[in-house]
C-alpha cells in the first residue's frame, strides 16, 4: 500500500487574462511531512495556496487536499484544514480567550471542547496571565505563536501557513518551527511558504517556485547536491540565474 | 445556527470596543435631532423690525403695539428716513422695516390708508415668509379697527392640514430617522464587512467551513438591531419631546421601519462588495449616498420645485419613499391602502441589491 497523501497537485494552473500565475504544477505532500513551497515575491506562492484551500478556482489541472477534490468537495476539504496567512492572524480587539472561542466555535467545536483546547493552548504557551488581555497589547511573537495555535485549534489535518514568520526576531522563529515540529509529530502536515531561505533547511521537503512554475523539488539535502551548493540561498540564486 | 451567534456576538464586541462607531451609533442620532428639532427650523420668532412711524397718532401706535406685541417681532430701530433705513439693513440692524406715512390715521378712516414695508431680501426665504405674517397681522388690525370687514376685499381663508401649526420639526424627526438609518445602516456595515476585507480577516473566514451568506448575515444583523433600536429612540424623542403626533398605525410604521433597514443595508453590503479599503467605503456611503439623500429625498427641499432632471434622479433615492411613509403614517394617519406603491419600490430595492451583492461576491471569489 502506497504512503497516504496530504496534499496531490497535478498540472495546477491559474491564469488571470493572458498572464499565467501558476503553469502546470506538479507535487505531492506526504501526511506528517513539514513540505516547503518557496519563491521569490511574484512566483504564484500564494496563488496556488489559495487554489488548495478554496479562495480561488483552478483554470486547469487537479488536486487533492486530505484525499478530497479541490473542485467538488471544497467544504470537505474546509473542514480538515486550518489556515494562518500573513496579513491577518487574529482579532487584536478581542481577548485572546474570545479569539480562540471565537475560531472554535467557527468550526463547529462544542463549548466544552473549546474550554479544554484553549486551556491546553494557553498552558502551553504559559499565558494563563494574559487571557483576558486583547490581542492588541501582546508582543508579536507571543500573538504569532498564539495565531499558530489557533490555526490547528480544531485539529485539522494539514496547516497552510503563508509566510507566518514574517517581521518576527530570528529567536522567535526558531520556537515556531519548533512549535510546528511538534505537531508534525502529532501527524498534522504542514505546508509552509516562505522566503526565508534559512527557514527552508527547516522543512522535510521543499519546492522553488520561479515565475509560475516548480524548478526545483526535493529535501534539502538533495536540492544543495543537485546544484551544487553550500546552502539554500545558493540553490536559490542558481535557480533565478537560470531561468534569466 | 450556532456558527452565525458565534459571529454575531463577535461583531457585537468589534462594535462595543470601537469608541468611534460608538459615538456614530449613539451619539450623532440625538444631536442631529436636537440639531434640527431646534435649530434648523422655518419658523419664526423675534425677527428684527424697524418702524418709520411718519404719523405719530393713535391708529399707527396701534398698528406697532399689535405687531410688537406677537411673538413674530422684536422692535430694532426707530430710523427717520430712507437713508437711515438702508444703513440699517446694510448694518444688519433689522430684516423689515415698517414705513407709516403721514396722516395715516384720516386715510385709515377714509379706508385709503397704505404702509409701505421693506424687507432684506438676501434670504429670500425668510424675507416672503415675514412678509406673510405682517400682512396677516395689518389684515386682522384692520378688520378690528373698523369692526368689520372691509368691502371689495378677497380673504382666503387658509388650513392646514396635517401639521396647522406648521412646526418644521414634524418635517425633520422623519428626515433624521431616514438620515440617521442610511448613515449606520449604510456606513456602518459597508465599513464592516471592508474592515475585514483589509485585515485579511475575511479570507481566513472564507477558508473555513463557514457559508458566505452566514458571515455577511452575522454580521449584518447588530447592526440591523442597533439601527432599529435608534430609530425608535428617535422616534421616541420626536413623539415626547417635540410632540409629534402618531395618528396611523404604529405596527405599521415599524414593519416599515424594518424594510427601510434592510433596504439600506443591502446597500451597503452592495459598496462592500464592490469596494476593498474601508477609506473607499466609507466615501462612497457619504458622497454618493448621503448628500443625494439629504438634498433630493425632499427631507431639506421639496422635490416638486426642482428642475425635472433631478426629479427623475430622485427616484433612486431610497430614502424620498420613506420619507413620503412616515410621514403619511404619522402625520396624516394613512395606511397600507395608500401606502403601498412606496412600499413597493423600497421591497425593489432590497431585491434588487441583494441579488446585486450575491453576484459580485460570487465573481469575486472565483
Amino acid at each position: 500500500m502506497p504512503e497516504p497523501l496530504a496534499i496531490e497537485a497535478q498540472e495546477l494552473t491559474k491564469k488571470f487574462g493572458d498572464f499565467t500565475a501558476v503553469d502546470r504544477i506538479t507535487f505531492t505532500v506526504k501526511k506528517g511531512e513539514i513540505f516547503g513551497f518557496l519563491g521569490a515575491n511574484g512566483a504564484g506562492k500564494t496563488t496556488a495556496m489559495r487554489m488548495l484551500i478554496g479562495l480561488l478556482h483552478p483554470t486547469s489541472g487537479q488536486a487533492r487536499v486530505a484525499g478530497y477534490d479541490i473542485y467538488h468537495d471544497t467544504e470537505k476539504i474546509k473542514h480538515n484544514i486550518g489556515y494562518m496567512s500573513q496579513r491577518f492572524s487574529l482579532y487584536n480587539d478581542l481577548t485572546v480567550w474570545e479569539n480562540m472561542e471565537l475560531f472554535g466555535g467557527i468550526y463547529g467545536m462544542r463549548d466544552s471542547e473549546i474550554k479544554q483546547k484553549a486551556d491546553e493552548v494557553i498552558e502551553k504557551l504559559g499565558i494563563g496571565r494574559l487571557k483576558n488581555r486583547q490581542v492588541k497589547h501582546l508582543p508579536l511573537g507571543f500573538k504569532q505563536k498564539l495565531a499558530f495555535s489557533v490555526a490547528i485549534f480544531h485539529e485539522p489535518q494539514i496547516v497552510f501557513l503563508d509566510e507566518p514568520t514574517g517581521g518576527v526576531d530570528p529567536i522567535v522563529r526558531r520556537q515556531f518551527w519548533e512549535m510546528i515540529y511538534e505537531e508534525a509529530e502529532r501527524g498534522i502536515t504542514a505546508f509552509v511558504t516562505t522566503h526565508y531561505m534559512d527557514e527552508a533547511e527547516y522543512c522535510n521537503r521543499l519546492s522553488i517556485m520561479v515565475d509560475g512554475q516548480i524548478k526545483a523539488l526535493g529535501t534539502p539535502g538533495e536540492l544543495k547536491q543537485e546544484l551544487n551548493s553550500k546552502n539554500m540561498d545558493e540553490v536559490f540564486l542558481k535557480l533565478a540565474r537560470q531561468q534569466s | 445556527m450556532q456558527e452565525l451567534w458565534v459571529i454575531i456576538t463577535k461583531e457585537f464586541k468589534h462594535i462595543f470596543r470601537d469608541v468611534r462607531t460608538l459615538l456614530i451609533l449613539f451619539g450623532l442620532p440625538t444631536v442631529q435631532v436636537f440639531l434640527f428639532g431646534y435649530a434648523l427650523t422655518n419658523e419664526v420668532r423675534d425677527a428684527t423690525i424697524a418702524v418709520w412711524d411718519q404719523s405719530h397718532d393713535v391708529t399707527s401706535a396701534k398698528l406697532v403695539n399689535k405687531l410688537l406685541a406677537s411673538d413674530y417681532f422684536k422692535l430694532a430701530g426707530l430710523p427717520q428716513n430712507y437713508d437711515e433705513i438702508k444703513d440699517g439693513f446694510r448694518n444688519g440692524d433689522y430684516m423689515l422695516a415698517l414705513v407709516i406715512p403721514a396722516n395715516f390715521a384720516e386715510d385709515f378712516n377714509k379706508g385709503q390708508a397704505k404702509v409701505q414695508l421693506l424687507l432684506d431680501a438676501s434670504d429670500p426665504n425668510m424675507a416672503n415668509i415675514l412678509a406673510s405674517y405682517t400682512g396677516g397681522i395689518v389684515n386682522n388690525f384692520v378688520v378690528q379697527e373698523l369692526g368689520y370687514r372691509p368691502p371689495y376685499q378677497i380673504v382666503s381663508e387658509l388650513r392646514m392640514t396635517y401639521n396647522p401649526e406648521l412646526k418644521g420639526v414634524f418635517l425633520f424627526v422623519p428626515g433624521v430617522i431616514t438620515v440617521i438609518l442610511m448613515i449606520i445602516s449604510t456606513l456602518l456595515t459597508s465599513i464592516a464587512l471592508t474592515r475585514e476585507k483589509e485585515l485579511g480577516s475575511m479570507e481566513i473566514l472564507l477558508v473555513s467551513p463557514l457559508k458566505p451568506a452566514i458571515i455577511i448575515i452575522g454580521k449584518v444583523i447588530p447592526y440591523m438591531l442597533l439601527s432599529f433600536m435608534n430609530a425608535l429612540l428617535i422616534l421616541t424623542l420626536g413623539l415626547l419631546v417635540f410632540k409629534m403626533p402618531m395618528l396611523g398605525s404604529f405596527l405599521l410604521l415599524l414593519g416599515e421601519l424594518l424594510l427601510f433597514i434592510l433596504a439600506v443595508l443591502s446597500i451597503g453590503i452592495f459598496i462592500s462588495t464592490r469596494t476593498s479599503s474601508q477609506q473607499v467605503a466609507m466615501m462612497v456611503s457619504l458622497f454618493a449616498l448621503m448628500m443625494p439623500t439629504i438634498l433630493l429625498s425632499g427631507f431639506i427641499f421639496p422635490i416638486d420645485s426642482m428642475p425635472l432632471p433631478l426629479q427623475i434622479i430622485s427616484n433612486i433615492i431610497p430614502a424620498k419613499f420613506f420619507i413620503i411613509i412616515i410621514k403619511g403614517i404619522m402625520l396624516q394617519g394613512v395606511g397600507l391602502e395608500a401606502l403601498w406603491q412606496p412600499t413597493l419600490v423600497i421591497v425593489g430595492f432590497i431585491v434588487v441589491f441583494t441579488l446585486a451583492s450575491v453576484r459580485s461576491f460570487k465573481i469575486r471569489l472565483s
